[in-house]
């Protein structure tokens, strides 16, 4: 078995608070793998520390194989682990077109020439503007994204995620704020990835999950409670515990 | 896979140029005629226009607030200064050590810029401008101190044209450095380079996420600005023949700020209207009121961000958007 991202006995401390506890997790290449916890369990805290947002305060985090506990940001996307956020970081000013063009630009290795106009850069254009085919935000390319509905910001949140052509990718509650209706349109989009790219999701709707998700581990306290098949944990008497006390607030 | 057409247009003609952007280079052309014997007051709005262009690029397109900016004209202006006043008069060769000598410097202090937030960045390039200046100070015996740097011989440009008694070669001089560099910055907030600095300044905290180096790219800029900055001075020791202790002030470079704002910050004619705007409206109200023009000017300047955010660009935006007209940078 291949792990496209494991974590090793990771922590991570903020002051004495223990957000993340000795997390040791493994995501098998191609999995669509949900993470799934009550508030406050250090869902986020998780995926930062994934990403290299965060440096753990002990422990490791392997993409591929390869340890990346050290590794920048940047470094980290640019080895194949792409994200969303749970609250849209968008490029309020820029067109749709302009912003996802940037993202192709990075992963290209063009974003730093400084002679020729981006649109001379045609193999990044043409290709985020295919990006915005498959995500069916064409008619919306030339718009500045400040101005668009929520719903059509969180796609453009995930085409930057998909222009790094990830292996792996993390997706933070991409549903968070669209009405549901919308959602089940995101989902399609999201379902629709190619299955050799690994996705981490994070999600607060259990319908979505169970419908998503082959694996799923339940982040409880900062550390992991158990693991399983969408089965496995709906019958799972220690995670009904937990939901049963979280749905009441839910 | 079936992919629909999209209209490329918007994009692959952003970086045409507008004819109104024509018409504005221009300006120059007929000032010259229009005021014949105002040619040092035009050739001082060139330099500051020049200079306001550096600020633009790093805090108007990277987003990175300066308030010692001072600190590279003064540096471009000792270099350029200092080499003619030893025999190396030729113009040219002043600007490319200016240039030279400023990078290095923006290049070194970068690093010291890219920590923190704005609070900080002001902080540390005020403190670095404010070292700079007292080193100048303390060093008489190199740079005159407050006396100032004398000795400065010109040669003629290319070996042809004299610097004349009328500043008639200074002012085209002035004005063709303006030009090549101003197409130099256009050409660069065009490039993918140039996007990935709005995004830096729109959305910081997502550049990293979308695989891109943020600070090779800041220092990248930075280093750029001090270069702009640093060829401003020296157009400034070249055409004066004279270095003030003044180059390194943190009224320079506050001046500065008040002038990007003034004209808009974020677009780069932004800072060549509100060089004009500032220069002229301080020689004109400094010649009905030579005590206390900062008056009107503190004035105009409170209006401008209560009432006009993004300065006269910004102003002239809204304008054209209202007017329902097409596109212009």
């Amino acid at each position: 078995m291949t792990y496209a991202l494991q974590t090793r006995n990771l922590v991570k401390k903020f002051g004495g608070f223990i957000a993340t506890n000795d997390v040791s997790l493994d995501i098998e290449a191609g999995a669509r793998h949900a993470l799934i916890g009550p508030n406050g369990a250090g869902k986020t805290t998780l995926i930062n520390l994934l990403t290299g947002f965060l440096e753990p305060t002990s422990g490791q985090v392997i993409l591929k194989g390869e340890d990346v506990t050290r590794l920048a940001q940047h470094q980290r996307v640019r080895r194949g682990l792409a994200r969303t956020f749970q609250i849209n970081r968008l490029f309020a000013d820029l067109t749709v077109l302009e912003s996802v063009t940037m993202a192709v630009n990075e992963r290209l290795g063009i974003g730093a020439r400084f002679w020729k106009p981006v649109g001379a850069h045609t193999a990044a254009v043409d290709e985020a503007a295919a990006l915005l085919a498959t995500l069916r935000l064409l008619d919306v390319a030339h718009e500045n994204t400040r101005n668009l509905a929520y719903g059509k910001q969180r796609l453009i949140e995930i085409a930057l995620a998909l222009a790094m052509k990830p292996q792996v990718l993390l997706l933070d509650e991409p549903a968070a704020g669209v009405p549901t209706t919308e959602s089940r349109e995101l989902f399609e989009s999201i379902a629709a990835l190619p299955r050799d790219v690994t996705i981490l999701l994070i999600e607060h709707d259990m319908d979505l999950v169970f419908r998503f998700a082959d694996k799923i581990s339940v982040l409880v306290n900062g550390g992991l409670l158990t693991h399983g098949t969408p089965e496995q944990i709906a019958n799972d008497p220690k995670v009904k515990e937990v939901y049963l006390g979280e749905a009441v607030y839910d | 896979m079936n992919v629909p057409t999209l209209d490329l247009t918007p994009l692959r003609r952003a970086d045409r140029w507008h004819p109104a952007e024509w018409v504005f280079w221009l300006l120059p052309v007929a000032a010259y005629f229009i005021f014949p014997n105002n040619l040092v007051l035009l050739t001082q709005i060139t330099i500051t226009a020049l200079f306001c262009l550096s600020l633009d690029l790093i805090l108007g397109y990277a987003g990175i607030v300066s308030l010692g900016h001072a600190a590279f004209f003064g540096i471009g202006a000792y270099a350029a200064g200092l080499l003619s006043a030893h025999g190396f008069g030729d113009p040219l060769m002043g600007l490319v050590v200016a240039a030279l000598v400023s990078a290095l410097v923006g290049y070194l202090t970068s690093f010291l810029v890219l920590r923190g937030a704005d609070l900080t960045r002001l902080m540390v390039t005020l403190g670095v401008s404010m070292m700079l200046y007292e080193i100048a100070n303390k060093l008489t015996f190199i740079t005159g101190g407050v006396d100032g740097l004398q000795g400065i011989e010109m040669k003629p440009l290319f070996g042809q044209f004299e610097f004349d008694l009328y500043g008639k070669t200074a002012y085209w001089y002035a004005v063709a450095v303006l030009f090549v560099l101003f197409w130099v910055a256009r050409r660069l907030v065009h490039s993918p380079f140039g996007l990935s600095l709005k995004g830096i300044r729109l959305n910081v905290g997502r550049m990293p996420a979308i695989g891109a180096p943020v600070n090779a790219r800041l220092s990248a800029v930075y280093t750029i600005g001090a270069i702009y900055a640093g060829v401003a001075g020296a157009l400034l020791a070249q055409t004066t023949q004279f270095v003030a202790l003044d180059v390194l002030s943190f009224n320079r470079s506050a001046e500065l700020m008040l002038i990007l704002v003034l004209g808009g910050s974020g677009s780069l004619y932004g800072a060549l209207v509100g060089a004009i705007l500032f220069m002229a409206a301080h020689h004109l109200l400094s010649d009905i009121n030579p005590e206390y023009w900062q008056f009107w000017l503190g004035a105009l300047l409170i209006l401008i961000v209560l009432f006009a955010r993004d300065g006269v660009m910004g102003a002239l935006r809204r304008l054209r958007t209202a007017l329902g007209k097409g596109s212009k940078k």
